[in-house]
């Protein structure tokens, strides 16, 4: 009888507060989680829609591409009509 | 049923209850955490995508800026020599003198000409290339020096005096007419032009011409004149 007594003290005194202290670890551990994955997805889906511009690339692209095109034909006519530095 | 017993199963049932809640707030929070996840996964991968072909558009990019510079340079190094090249860029950008041109290593050790102080010879070229130009380095938040209706007159200002004087020191153009100071004697012919000099308005007959004309001894002076001519 005594035994049984002393089990049920074991259980409420050690057994119960050491569920609880190990499972509120586990629970705050994952609660602090929580935010900085949100933030996490939220800075992905930012960066997703920041990079909608880059389709404009191949427009500057084909403009770099014209522009270097036009400055080696005006180049072309510069060797021509310039003369050569002595 | 004993005390000890009941006591017992009221603890064990405390502690399935922790247990319970306790671990159904941690499988809320997971849960939590699988969906930002989720969104996070999403947003990669359409960073992914999205930035897969920029390595090439860039790298496409820079090798056309790159044969523009080394056409821009070359075309510059080619056309102004070297030291007035590197003393262009050096007034257009300060420093950049010291890095040189890419694809002439030698420009490093050229000595730039202060072409953004006095230089005349590139002067009134960088004053048409308006507040950009390094003379206007100067006052950069002043009134530009290119004027765009007047620009050649803005650009003659930063030439000497002695250029400046030219055109008041040449000789007034003649005064003409009746009552002009310098009075010029009357044609005899007015209207008529006299034989004008030169090889053009005169018709002297060929030798053979000459020759035939007038005989063997003036055609001879003809010969001699005109060997005296040539």
């Amino acid at each position: 009888m005594t035994l049984e007594w002393i089990g049920d003290a074991i259980l409420i005194l050690v057994v119960l507060p050491v569920v609880v202290y190990l499972l509120r670890g586990v629970l705050n551990a994952a609660n602090s989680v929580v935010p900085s994955v949100q933030e996490i997805a939220t800075a992905a889906t930012a960066g997703s829609k920041d990079l909608d511009a880059t389709a404009l690339l191949l427009t500057t692209q084909d403009q770099v591409q014209k522009t270097i095109e036009t400055a080696a034909d005006y180049g072309g006519s510069l060797d021509v009509i310039l003369d050569d530095a002595r | 049923m004993p005390a000890a017993g009941v006591v017992m199963i009221a603890a064990v049932v405390l502690i399935v209850l922790a247990l319970v809640y306790y671990l159904v707030s941690t499988i809320l929070a997971l849960q939590k955490i699988t969906n930002a996840l989720d969104e996070a996964i999403a947003g990669v991968t359409g960073i992914i995508q999205k930035s897969e072909p920029v390595d090439e558009v860039v790298a496409s990019i820079n090798a056309n800026l790159d044969a523009g510079v080394d056409l821009l340079e070359g075309l510059l190094v080619k056309k102004a020599g070297l030291s007035d090249a590197v003393g262009l860029v050096e007034g257009l950008y300060p420093g950049a003198a010291a890095e040189g041109f890419r694809n002439v290593p030698e420009s490093k050790d050229a000595k730039a000409p202060r072409i953004s102080e006095v230089y005349t010879k590139g002067t009134l070229t960088l004053a048409r290339l308006g507040r950009e130009a390094p003379i206007a380095a100067a006052s950069p938040n002043g009134p530009a020096l290119r004027n765009p209706a007047y620009g050649s007159l803005a650009a003659r200002g930063l030439y000497p005096d002695a250029r400046q004087t030219r055109p008041q020191s040449m000789p007034r153009s003649p005064i003409i007419g009746t009552d002009s100071p310098v009075q010029y004697e009357p044609s005899e012919s007015p209207g008529t032009r006299k034989r004008m000099p030169g090889k053009a308005a005169v018709l002297e007959p060929t030798p053979q011409q000459a020759e035939a004309q007038e005989g063997p001894v003036k055609s001879g002076l003809a010969f001699l004149r005109r060997l005296k001519g040539d």
